[in-house]
Order: structure tokens, then sequence, then C-alpha cells
């Protein structure tokens, strides 16, 4: 039973994250494109600065595979093998809920799942450091930002856990409804805590001695030395879309994984409760 | 996704007894992050192989888009 629901979850998270990578490479694409114009427009003009004022040239990134192949061929087995890892981790989830969280019909269950996954695993966490286009994040704080970033994913998924935990446990006292709500306002309230301690980026060591008091590291104008701007700060617009674009795909990842798993699961359990022949379909 | 009612007639079945199944959780568990961290995390923040960039640079378009912190 195990493997035959695993199988479904990483050939159906293998299918999200196709999914969202053909909206990704329409939609994400030319703004990731836009983005990397403006970094090396911005860099140019950098570079342009530390001449004038006699500083040694920045070293550039290395460049390994080319546009294409990172747009067409890397985004997609990224997001690809991307969407295999959280089917996996989505049908261990959905093992372990079966049969503990209440009276839930199995399709449900998928539903509830997936929902919870897209929160605690992309959603919660973007709220606090959201995706970023090229161009934006300083490298030096890369270790950093990597950091905090899984911190903070680590404490959604085991605050969603925690809750989910104790909502069974206030079932019997407050009823169902009562106890969804107060093991929600109890997650709600422990992230916001997590989120409230943890730094902005724009605060890491790093940015602040160079750029001075910011909440984030989105690229402001470039000033010369005469305080006259000679680059401009990183577009909004092409800011917002990225980021809007990156919650819809995986809006998309977890919204496929949970509608396409949930028949598959409710006809495997289906199957297994009334069974006729236990043997034969027992894995 | 906390505990909603969804009244039926029948509550679900349990499915898979964790004392027998743990093996199989941990391991699909294990390789699920392992695969999470190589898509996600390697050759940025911390790196397994040292100062090699392809993964990073392979996957690159992916890790900005799937909301990780990149470069």
């Amino acid at each position: 039973m195990e493997r035959k629901l695993l199988l479904r979850g990483v050939l159906v998270g293998a299918l999200a994250g196709l999914l969202a990578f053909v909206f990704a490479r329409i939609f994400a694409e030319p703004q990731i494109q836009t983005a990397i114009d403006y970094e090396t427009g911005r860099d140019a003009a950098k570079a342009a600065l530390d001449k004038a004022a006699g500083l040694p040239a920045g070293l550039a990134g290395p460049d390994i595979f080319s546009r294409a192949i990172q747009a067409n061929l890397g985004a997609g087995v990224g997001m690809i093998f991307f969407g295999v890892a959280v089917g996996a981790l989505f049908v261990v989830a959905y093992a372990v809920c079966l049969g503990r969280v209440g009276n839930l019909r199995p399709r449900a269950l998928a539903l509830l799942v997936a929902a919870g996954g897209f929160l605690a695993v992309y959603l919660v966490p973007f709220v606090k450091y959201p995706a970023n286009p090229p161009a934006i994040g300083n490298p030096d704080t890369v270790k950093d930002r990597g950091g905090l970033y899984l911190l903070m994913v680590l404490c959604s998924v085991v605050f969603l856990v925690a809750a989910v935990w104790l909502g069974q446990r206030l079932r019997e006292r407050f009823g169902n409804w009562n106890a969804s709500v107060l093991a929600g306002a109890t997650f709600v309230v422990a992230i916001g805590i997590v989120m409230a301690i943890l730094p902005s980026l724009g605060h890491l060591a790093g940015n602040e001695q160079q750029s001075g008091n910011h909440t984030t590291e989105t690229p402001l104008a470039l000033t010369n030395a005469g305080g006259t701007i000679v680059y401009p700060g990183f577009p909004a617009d092409v800011l917002f879309d990225f980021r809007l674009y990156s919650v819809a795909a995986q809006l998309i990842l977890w919204a496929t994984i949970g509608l396409v798993f949930a028949p598959l699961a409710d006809r495997l359990l289906k199957a297994q409760s009334g069974m006729v022949e236990p043997e034969r379909l027992r894995c | 996704m906390t505990s909603i009612p969804a009244p039926t007639a029948r509550a679900t079945p349990v499915v898979l007894p964790v004392s027998k199944a743990v093996l199989w959780l941990a391991s699909t568990v294990i390789t699920a992050l392992a695969l999470y961290y190589f898509i996600g995390v390697d050759q940025g923040a911390i790196s397994v192989f040292g100062n090699d960039m392809h993964i990073h640079e392979f996957v690159h378009d992916a890790r900005h888009f799937l909301g990780f912190p990149c470069h």
C-alpha cells in the first residue's frame, strides 16, 4: 500500500512540477530576463563609476551554462525534481494523516494536505522572505539568507504539524469547528512571533554597512559622487510580476498534487477497504 | 489543514501503522529532503562539492522561481 501511494505521489509531483514549469517558462522567464538585463546594466554603470573613482573592478559570476540552457532545460529539470521531492513528502504526510485526523474522506484529505504543503513549505516563508528575481540579493549575505529561509520553512512546517496535533487534542473538548479555529490561531500567533524575531534581509550585517538602513536588498538607484542618479533602482513592476508568478506557479504545483492525487488515492483506498482477495491487492 | 469538519458515514481507516512503516517513511523523507536540498540550497549558502557551481547554475532559474535565496 505504501509503495503504491508513494509511486502515485512521485508521478503526480513530477506532473505538477512540469505544469508549474510550463507556466513559469511562459510568464516568469521574461521577468527573469528583464532582471538579468537590469543587473548587467547596473554592473556596467557601477564598474564605470568605480573606474572613475579609481577602485578595482569587481568579479563577474560564473557563466557555466548559457541562458537558453538555464531557462529551458535547467529550470524544467529543477522544477520537475522539486515536484518529485514535495510529491514524496506529500505522500508521507498523507499516509500518516490517513485515519488520524478525523473523519475525512480520502479525497478531502488529499486536498487539505496539499493546501497545508503549499502554506507551510512555500507561502508562509514567502511572507517573511519573498522570492526574488536575479539582481536582487547581495552575494555576501547568501549564507545568512539561505539559513534564514530554511529556518522559516522548518518553523512553519513544524508549527503546522503541531497545530494539527493541537486541533486533534482540543476536538473532544471544544468541538471540531472551535478546535480548528483555535489551532489555526495558535499557528498564526506562533509563526508571527518567529517572523517578528527573525531579521529583515536588509538589516543583515553585510547590508547595513554597504547600503545603510533598508528592510530589503532590492537595489536602489545608483548615484555618482555628485549625487546624480546614473542608474535607476530595480523596476517595481518587474518585481511584483515575478513574485506574483512565483506564487501562482507554486499554487499550480500544489493544486495539481492535491487534485490529481485525490482520485488516485480514493480508488486505491476503496479497492483496499472493499477487497475481495486481500492477498492480491496487498503490496 | 487542521481538523476541518467533513462528516462522513464511516471513519477513514488508519492505513499506515507507523511502527511498521518507520523505515519506509524515513527513507522516503530523507531521499526527498536530499532532492529538495540539491534543487534549492546546494552550492549557494553551503556546498557539498566545494566550489563547483554546476548544479547551482543549472537550476538557477528554478531556484529563483521556487523562492529559494540565490547568490
